[in-house]
């Protein structure tokens, strides 16, 4: 216990000291995570409204299929985007494997079928309430797409801070394809499971600390969106 | 702009009289509107009147073009489908309300029927004060009361600038107080012009609104007769029962 908190007062230390290199980790693993949370943002929530309101053969399958990526193991995802980066990859050419834009490609998988799950759910859900009113109303399906992801604005952006709390938190895919490399690809998870396991436990506390805070107001958020929510939709 | 009918602007003709005939709408082996047969002509207010079951709402649905008869055939007085649209409009019994402010869910309706934006402002102003619910533009619209979003919906209506307007059991929901300001409005709409075609389970209301009457029993059209013959001497023994109040075998 005493090794514990000893080790929790010296990451309170490193923190407040304001360490260049732990602020580099978490500098890079905000911005990994934020630009695969808005592309896959900007795949999933067109995909989550076309499968919401489109009817087309194999709509039933790719439902399917999206919904099961929800669970996609990220060591998986890893050693898949691996394969295709790696020098005898199909994408081997572009040398991308260790670099963070790998990550980015693997977080980007991952989160996808979150946030065009959870958008296609939100969507048939008031398409469901509204169908009657917008036919009557005379209003094509194509126009009611603007009206539909207005209206369900705090859902599609709650879709997206959980595709964003999966990507900040995940270690198997980035670690695989990124390397845990120093000063380049070094992120929050892969730095604290390194540093645990090289039994620097200062270090991996401060990290995760960080990371805890990071999660703590991703929810905060997600609370304060269905506040918001429940005050416009009564 | 999207969202806009891409009908001919021209002015909508009259749309009534309407002639049904043969109507018949079917679901699981069942059918659930039995061969109506009916003209609806521009009255002030004709009642779809019956017991819960009778197949009021599916022919308000029928009429309005939400649901689709499996036969017969509807006869309008205006041809264009589009220009029915547009003259027209549905209130629920509960009503659809976007997940926006008063405002914004009056104007998405002026939008879609191609309302030019510099007009939506004084519309929207308008039919609010028509229903009394002036200085409730930037309220959500789902936060108002029951009497209130059904009035919000009246609203809606009215700023299309309509001919017909159906109500499906527009006060089954609401306390005496709120059903009295509804009807109110309804009237007043009546007043204005508009042709009211509504469905109800309550006695009271039909003879409160009635001009026309037609009642639904068991997805059949039992009668169809101004309001002073139908409550005075009503032909059917189904009828003479449901308004003695005697619940149906």
């Amino acid at each position: 216990m005493g090794e514990i908190g000893e080790a929790a007062a010296t990451a309170l230390r490193l923190l407040w000291s304001a360490e260049p290199e732990l602020f580099a980790i978490v500098a890079l693993s905000l911005e990994v995570s934020l630009t695969a949370t808005a592309l896959a943002a900007a795949i999933g929530l067109p995909l989550g409204a076309l499968l919401a309101l489109a009817r087309f053969p194999g709509r039933g399958a790719l439902v399917l299929l999206v919904d099961a990526g929800m669970g996609l193991p990220p060591v998986v995802v890893g050693l898949l985007v691996y394969l295709l980066l790696s020098r005898a990859g199909p994408l081997g050419e572009f040398g991308l494997l260790f670099t963070p834009t790998a990550m980015v490609i693997a977080q980007t998988i991952l989160v996808t079928p979150i946030v065009a799950a959870l958008a296609r759910r939100a969507v048939a859900d008031l398409l469901e309430d509204y169908h009657e009113h917008l036919t009557s109303l005379g209003l094509r399906p194509l126009a009611a797409v603007p009206v539909l992801l207005f209206d369900a604005r705090y859902r599609l952006a709650t879709a997206c801070l959980a595709g964003f709390g999966r990507a900040a938190a995940e270690v198997g895919a980035i670690l695989i394809v990124g390397g845990n490399i120093r000063e380049h690809t070094r992120t929050m998870t892969t730095a604290i499971a390194l540093e645990t396991s090289k039994g620097a436990l200062e270090q991996a506390l401060a990290l995760g600390f960080v990371l805890i805070l990071v999660v703590l107001a991703v929810n905060l958020a997600a609370a304060g969106l269905s506040t918001m929510a429940r005050r416009i939709e009564g | 702009m999207i969202g806009r009918l891409t009908a001919a602007r021209a002015e909508p003709g009259p749309l009534l009289p309407l002639e049904v005939e043969g109507l018949v709408v079917e679901a699981g082996g069942r059918r659930l509107l039995d061969g109506l047969a009916f003209t609806l002509r521009p009255e002030r207010c004709t009642v779809i009147l019956g017991p819960n079951g009778a197949g009021k709402s599916l022919l308000l649905r029928v009429l309005h073009g939400l649901l689709s008869p499996d036969r017969g055939t509807l006869r309008w007085a205006e041809p264009d489908p589009d220009r029915r649209r547009l003259a027209q409009a549905f209130v629920f019994q509960k009503p659809v309300l976007l997940r926006r402010s008063v405002r914004g869910d009056l104007a998405v309706a002026l939008a879609a029927r191609g309302v030019p934006r510099r007009e939506r402002r004084a519309r929207i102003a308008e039919a609010l004060a028509l229903v009394g619910l002036e200085g409730f533009e930037q309220r959500a619209a789902r936060s108002l009361s029951g009497g209130e979003q059904q009035r919000l919906a009246l609203a809606r209506a009215w700023a299309l600038r309509l001919q017909l307007l159906f109500l499906d059991e527009p006060t089954a929901s609401l306390d005496p107080a709120a059903t009295r300001m509804v009807e109110a409005i309804v009237r007043d709409l009546a007043d204005r012009g508009v042709t009211i075609v509504m469905s109800t389970h309550d006695l009271g209301q039909a003879r409160r609104l009635a001009e026309e009457v037609l009642f639904l029993y068991g997805g059949r059209l039992i009668e169809a007769a101004d309001a002073g013959t139908f409550f005075t001497r009503p032909a059917s023994p189904e009828a003479r029962a449901f308004l003695a109040g005697e619940l149906p075998a």
